[in-house]
Formats: C-alpha cells, structure tokens, sequence
C-alpha cells in the first residue's frame, strides 16, 4: 500500500481514476487476491458497520462501567438545536451510536481503532442516506479511507498510546473526510486537502479516557471527529486548499505524538483523566466493574 | 507492509482495537507455542497494558485468545468465567520490560502437558501485533500469515531440508528468518507461509530427527 498520499494522488490522475480504484488495485496487487476478495471484506466491514449505527441508535446501551449509553438516541429524540434536520445531526447521532456500542463491548469495524470506529462509518453512512449513495459506492469510500489510514499508519501511528487521541479520532477524521469527499465527488488533489485540513484540526489531540476506559471522552471525541471531517469535506468541496501537504501533516502529527507526555498517550495519567471529577469517576467505576455490576 | 484490510478492520468486539482486539491476537498466537489451550498461563502486563488494560478487558480478550476465541467472538465479555469452567489456571503481574519496549507490551508464559513456552507481543494499533520474543530468542512475527516456528540443531542444509519439505507439502514459502545465539548452537527458524500447514505439515517437520520441536501461530489477520 501507499506510504505517500501525495504518490497515490500522483498515480491517481496519472491514470485518470479515483483514488478508492487505486486503493483497491494496490491492495490486490500486494495481497495476490483478486479485487472482488477485497470488496467482499470491506462488503462485511459495511454490514458490520451500519449493524453497530443501528444498534446504539435504539439508545438502551449501557457502557461497562455505566459512564457512557444513551446520547445517540437524543440526538434522534431530543430537543433541536441550530443543525436540527441536516445530515449533520444525523452523522453526529451515528458517531455516538457506533461508539456506544463499542463501549459496551459489542461488535464494530476498527476502523482505523476501535476508539475512534465512530468516526467512518457515522460519514459514510450518513452521507449515503443523505444523497442516495448505494453500498457499491460506501465500499469504494472504504477503500480510499483504507488508503488514508495507510499512509497515516507507516508516516506517524494508529495507536492512542504512541500517538494520543490525534492518532485515533484524528486519524479516522482525515479517513472520513477523505473518503466522503471522493464520495462527493471531489477529485483525488480535492479527497487530498480534505485529509490535510481536518488531520490540521486535531493536531496535540491527547488521550485522556477516565480510568483507562474507552468511554469518556471517547464517545463524544468520536461526534466531534466526525464534525471536523465535515468542515474539512465542505471546505475542501468549495474548492479550499491547505498550503501544507498531507503527508507532512501526518508527519507533524506523528513528530508530536512522540513528543507528547506519556500522560497524554491513554494511561489515564493527565487530561481530563486527572481532573478531580475524573478521577472520582474512575476509582467509583473500576470499583463497579471488579464487583460485576 | 500495512494492509487495506488491516486499517478498515478488524471486526471486533470491543471496546480497543489495540488492548482488546490487539491482546486477543497475542493470546492467539501464543496458544500456538503449546499447539492448545494451555493449563497454566502467567500473563505479565507492561506499560499502558498494566495501567489501562483491565478497564479495556484487556485480561479478558488475552485470556480469550489463550482458549482460541477470534477478536469477533462475544464470548469475549466471560472469558475469565469460561476459562475456570474450563480449566485454564491463569495469573495476571504488571511488570516493567526493557525500556525500548513498546507501551502495549505482553510476556505469556504458558503451560500445556509438558511442555512450556514463553513469548513477548506488542499491539501496535488498529489491531496490529508483533511477537518479538519465543523462548529467549528475538523475532518478528506479524501474525498476517500462518507461521511455522521450530527450533533445530545448527546442522548444514537444514533450511534446504525444511524447504524442499515444506514445497512437497505445497506449502508456499512468504518469508524465512534463521537466527542462533551462537555458532553450533540451536537455530531458531520462523517461517510465514502462504498456505495453510496442517498437522501433517508440521508432523512432517517434527520427524526430523535434529528438529527439537516445531508449532504452528495460526494466522490472525483478516
């Protein structure tokens, strides 16, 4: 796979088709499989996907330590607020949705972790609802953010602990974004100034999860990802450009990553994990935990 | 080499690709060392794994691996009650490994008849792993292919020996690593295959009569 997105793009209009094809080819190539095989996993990875929207929108979910469950529904239910009937409250419902369900250890795509499986598909899928896309079309938007996280993977990390939460609800807002303005039907350079102003967003971002739980502020950082992949897609869809190219900021994301305090790499050392309040939370709910409540 | 698949995935439950799905995998791979699930496992935590890991079920998913649970399987949730059901005498230690050793880091000692293994593995992210220790001896193991590792004697032609063997078996050589901590001494191969070796694969390697023992890691990617 591409260690470089602005080679993919490269490549990409060299021969006239879209990134996602060229995700697509690229990994069949290396794996020796054909490229209906790798259609027919991301084909589950998108079952799997809009399963888990579903399921945490019905909003009776509860995580392991009751801190987080329920919100999603609110956003379908509650009171309206100024994004009232967009496609961008929808998308906020479905990011919480999927990591609700995460939290209380049901069954999601990593995608690229699974602190940050949010972010995708609430994208992805919400776009498609909003503009009519079919599934063909959600499979290719996988695969071009399959591309993305690649990139991000070899550049810089994936992982809250080496990288913090810039790594994991960052990584996948620079995938969403990517990959929903290709299915908006932006241009490789377009998908690539995308990625560059929504990974921008959330460069420092720490992973602070109270006790160690992949549940606050995971659940909500998973809402807000999914808005900065928004801004970033409409940004870069009315024809914005980021001076800085995506690869070096991924770099520079990787650069802070490795500089950033242990505390702020999910060991529940700093952030909002060592707030009082975060704190008592945590040794309340661990303490829930050990007795299996 | 990253993969499509590997970033858009896996399916898992949980709520950590890299301490819930991550820690199952390692569990996978090293249940391989003693070729089942083991009777005794000291499972020893480091790093963000030792802080972090029980609030991600990073226990439960590492034990669930030991019993040969994949990343999507719910039965994840019980793995510790399933493993007392069925036998699995587990101990979980926080420890500190040698400081270059990534934050999510893992040593399993296991226990299985009579024989006894030990391996250190790391979760990289978005579900990733790498063992890179088996029995003292330093490796690199992705778990993206089905992984034969054995330990010989340091004869001449024993990488032909075990690879004309491998061919007849069509089986599939992806890559071969040979490594021994001194001349003469044993030699510690671990071979990534394309095919799927079964048993009689590795009976085949274990006839041998300089192979002091060999076993199959499962391949744990999609």
């Amino acid at each position: 796979m591409y260690k470089s997105l602005s080679a993919a793009v490269r490549d990409a209009n060299q021969r006239g088709i879209p990134l996602s094809q060229l995700a697509l080819e690229t990994e069949a190539d290396d794996q020796g499989r054909p490229v209906r095989e790798i259609r027919d996993v991301l084909r589950r990875a998108l079952t799997v996907m809009k399963g888990a929207v579903d399921r945490g929108l019905r909003g009776d979910l509860r995580s392991a330590s009751g801190l987080v469950g329920g919100d999603a529904a609110k956003l379908v239910h509650g009171p309206k607020g100024p994004l009232a009937d967009t496609p961008f409250r929808d998308i906020l419902a479905r990011a919480l949705a999927v990591q609700e369900v995460n939290a209380a250890m049901g069954v999601i795509v990593a995608a690229p972790t699974a602190g940050g499986a949010g972010v995708l598909p609430a994208v992805l899928t919400g776009l498609a609802t909003a503009n009519n896309f079919d599934d063909e079309t959600l499979i290719d938007a996988l695969a071009a953010a399959g591309l993305i996280g690649a990139v991000v993977a070899e550049r810089a990390s994936l992982s809250g602990a080496e990288g913090g939460c810039q790594a994991e609800t960052g990584a996948a807002a620079g995938m969403a974004a990517g990959a929903g303005t290709e299915m908006m039907g932006g241009s490789p350079d377009q998908v690539m100034h995308a990625v560059a102003l929504a990974q921008q967003g959330t460069l420092g971002l720490v992973c602070d999860p109270l006790g160690g739980l992949v549940e606050l502020p995971c659940v909500f950082r998973n809402a807000t990802g999914a808005a900065i992949a928004l801004a970033a897609i409409e940004m870069a869809m009315a024809g914005i450009t980021f001076a800085i190219p995506a690869d070096e900021v991924i770099d520079t994301m990787g650069d802070i990553g490795r500089e950033m305090d242990v505390r702020y790499r999910e060991t529940a050392g700093g952030g909002l994990a060592a707030t009082p309040t975060g704190r008592r939370l945590a040794r309340e709910r661990l303490v829930q935990i050990k007795r299996g409540e | 080499m990253v993969s499509l698949l590997d970033i858009i995935g896996p399916v898992m439950v949980g709520p950590s690709s890299s301490h819930t799905a991550g820690a199952c995998k390692i569990g996978l791979l090293a249940r391989g060392l003693v070729g089942g699930t083991p009777e005794r496992a000291k499972i020893e935590l480091h790093g963000s794994f030792a802080r972090t890991g029980e609030g991600h079920g990073t226990d439960k998913a590492i034990v669930a691996g030991l019993m040969g649970f994949r990343q999507d399987d719910d039965r994840i949730r019980n793995a510790l009650e399933i493993a007392e059901q069925e036998g699995l005498d587990y101990k979980f230690e926080k420890t500190t490994l040698d400081e270059d050793a990534h934050p999510n880091s893992v040593r399993i000692t296991l226990e299985r008849g009579d024989r006894t293994a030990m391996m250190t593995g790391c979760s990289l992210g978005a579900g990733r792993v790498l063992v890179t220790e088996i029995d003292g001896f330093p490796v690199e193991v992705s778990g993206n292919y089905h992984t034969i590792v054995l330990v010989a004697e340091d004869i001449r032609g024993s990488i032909a020996k075990i690879a004309s063997l491998l061919a007849e078996d069509g089986i599939n050589i992806a890559t071969l690593r040979l490594t021994r901590q001194k001349k003469g001494g044993d030699a510690f191969m671990v071979i990534e295959v394309d095919e799927y070796p079964a048993e009689t694969v590795r009976d085949h390697i274990r006839a041998l009569p300089w192979v002091r023992w060999a076993f199959r890691l499962d391949k744990v990617s999609a």
